[in-house]
């Protein structure tokens, strides 16, 4: 399928997700290797953000591993939230969370890579450099003239950008977006598409997305998840050719699904 | 940041800050013993005020358990006084209870250095064990606010049931010395009301050092959106322990002032009723803004002590009303009133497109 020669980065084995009793998640696995942008889609219900919320930390699977890092990685599916983050897993949750009340800049000031320890914290100044580095993330996301306002006032696509440029000063190496484009313009999705192609020089992402369009035309590996569980993993072409895909997004065969979905 | 530290705006902010420093030391030329000791207290209590709004106002914790940590500084102070007053003999209240010996707990009090640590340390440490059972395991909003009632509960309750160790009910009073010097003279009042000002000078310009810094930032980050917080990956446990800490200390400071000036502690003064009268000041000065806090607390405790002097069944039916009217049309205190002034003026000023202006940072 896919060349295995570069490193793997992100490995989840086997993972399944039990929400008293309702399998969200069953048996998935997912490889990631290092650079790679690939797009999470399926109908909804997938548990597509459910594996995204188990590999940073939000959700933790009844069952698998999360194995993060090079050469077999660490299994990080017993840390906690803060500890993934600092590891260097950034995640972009589907509705835009900011902090309201604090300025744009302020924002990107928190979210810079630093030592977070409270004492570190008191301590900490806006070094040159740092000033430096936000005031390009500011430019970068088209926020340098809003740069002190507060970020509650922001409209919903600066919110977006507000909060993507925040995970990219996180400077993660694994970048989770969930739905990223959701709510923006034709303009904005577009640049949304060139940010991902130039992220992925750097950094590996996973995108969850509903928007086929976006997926077509930016994605180069897709996985479709069905009902908790792995569907179809390939090239978008692949994918979009493969019979079991197109029934599970037409809904054709509605009676053999039918039985199985009441859960 | 550029070099434009010193505008105008900062300018007439420190002029402003070394103003109200320099009518505080003076104040004692103008008023009266019996004001200044009032005005006294009503500093101690500007300092709980300062402590509740970080942790209340910033990091958005609402205790109603600060009277615990208010009350541990004043019994930490008490006893040191209480030592004092006895001379080397048992205190009388112990002698009443029947005790023949100084409790083991009571003896390192002799010393003043002692006392002062354990005043502000016990708070905090008790502030840090509560922080360390609640915001680890996410306990937050209502159910942590009844947790500090219940810490406020079991103290008192404790404190009253240990009466030969507390002195119960009626707390530690009947001492009149410090270094020597009789508490009740005007002169001692007078340099106690300077240390009170000191103290609260300094607790400010800690509080906004603290605030203005980075991790004055994340705990405004946590009231917006604590599990944000944690995928950039900070702990927002730990940042709310050391709020929550620094938070008791200040409480705890000010109840050994308070001692000093009142000359009393008993369990009635960390109850409920002033716990949640604490969390009133700042909600009526202004919650997020330290200077709200500081008047708050100063500006109400001195209507009532003015109005309870005339009618004394009044005060409570009035604070209570104002309590309501400020929540439905201030939400941000007194002090969030002036900031809508301001705003109000300059957007008349400026006659710029609505937009500009909707949401300016300052």
């Amino acid at each position: 399928m896919k060349e295995q020669m570069e490193s793997v980065i992100l490995q989840c084995d086997d993972v399944t997700v039990d929400f008293d009793g309702f399998k969200a998640v069953q048996g998935m696995n997912l490889t990631l290797v290092k650079g790679e942008l690939r797009f999470l889609i399926g109908p909804n219900g997938a548990g597509k953000t459910t594996m995204l919320d188990v590999i940073c930390g939000k959700t933790k699977p009844a069952a698998g591993k999360v194995l993060f890092g090079k050469s077999g990685g660490i299994d990080i599916t017993r840390r906690k939230e803060h500890q993934i983050a600092e590891l260097g897993i950034g995640r972009k949750f589907q509705t835009p969370s900011i902090f309201a009340s604090l300025t744009v800049h302020e924002n990107f000031e928190i979210a810079m890579k630093q030592n977070r320890g409270v004492f570190a914290a008191m301590r900490a100044k806006l070094r040159k450099e740092d000033g430096e580095r936000i005031a390009a993330q500011l430019e970068m996301v088209g926020l340098a003239e809003k740069s002190q306002w507060r970020a509650g006032g922001l409209s919903h696509g600066e919110k977006q950008w507000l909060e993507i440029g925040m995970m990219l000063l996180q400077e993660p190496e694994i970048l989770l977006l969930d739905e990223p484009v959701a709510g923006m313009t034709d303009n904005e999705t577009e640049k949304t598409g060139e940010l991902l192609e130039e992220i992925r020089k750097t950094q590996s992402v996973i995108v969850v997305e509903h928007d086929m369009e976006f997926v077509r035309n930016f994605a180069s590996f897709v996985t479709v998840m069905h009902e908790g569980k792995l569907l179809k993993e390939g090239s978008m072409e692949d994918v979009q050719r493969d019979d079991r895909v197109a029934e599970v997004y037409l809904g054709k065969r509605r009676d053999v699904d039918a039985s199985r979905s009441t859960a | 940041m550029p070099i434009r530290k010193l505008s105008a705006q900062r300018l007439w902010l420190l002029a402003a800050y070394v103003a109200a420093a320099a009518v505080l030391f003076c104040a004692p030329l103008v008023l009266s013993d019996f004001r200044l000791n009032l005005l006294a207290k009503f500093l101690a209590y500007a300092i709980v005020a300062l402590g509740l709004d970080l942790i209340w106002g910033y990091t958005g914790i609402l205790s109603l358990g600060h009277g615990v940590f208010f009350g541990l500084g004043g019994y930490a102070m008490a006893m040191y006084l209480k030592m004092q007053a006895s001379g080397g003999k048992l205190p009388d209240f112990m002698d009443w209870s029947g005790l023949t010996k100084l409790p083991w707990f009571w003896k390192p009090f002799e010393f003043l250095p002692f006392a002062i640590a354990a005043g502000i340390l016990l708070p905090a440490i008790l502030a840090l064990i509560l922080g360390y059972f609640t915001f680890r395991n996410r306990i937050r909003g209502v159910y942590f606010t009844i947790l500090t009632q219940a810490l406020v509960i079991i103290t008192t309750t404790l404190f009253i049931g240990q009466q030969a160790y507390t002195g119960g009910t009626n707390g530690l009073t009947g001492y009149s010395k410090l270094f020597g010097y009789s508490l009740g003279s005007p002169e001692t009042k007078r340099w106690l009301y300077w240390v009170t000002v000191a103290a609260l000078i300094g607790a400010y310009l800690l509080c906004r050092v603290l605030v203005k810094s980075r991790f004055g930032k994340v705990l405004r980050a946590i009231r917006d959106g604590e599990n944000r917080v944690r995928f950039i990956g900070y702990n927002p446990a730990i940042y709310q322990m050391v709020a929550f800490a620094f938070s008791a200390a200040l409480a705890g400071l000010a109840g050994m002032l308070f001692v000093l000036h009142v000359g009393i502690i008993s369990p009635s003064m960390m109850g409920i009723v002033p716990s949640i009268e604490m969390v009133l000041w700042v909600a009526i000065g202004g919650r997020g803004t330290l200077v709200g806090a500081v008047l708050g607390a100063v500006l109400l405790n001195y209507a009532k002590s003015t109005f309870s002097e005339s009618y004394p069944n009044i005060w409570i039916v009035f604070m209570g009303a104002l309590f309501v009217v400020v929540v439905v049309f201030l939400p941000k205190g007194a002090a969030g009133l002036f900031g809508q002034l301001k705003r109000l003026r300059r957007r008349r000023a400026s006659n710029e497109g609505a937009d500009g202006v909707r949401y300016p940072a300052v």
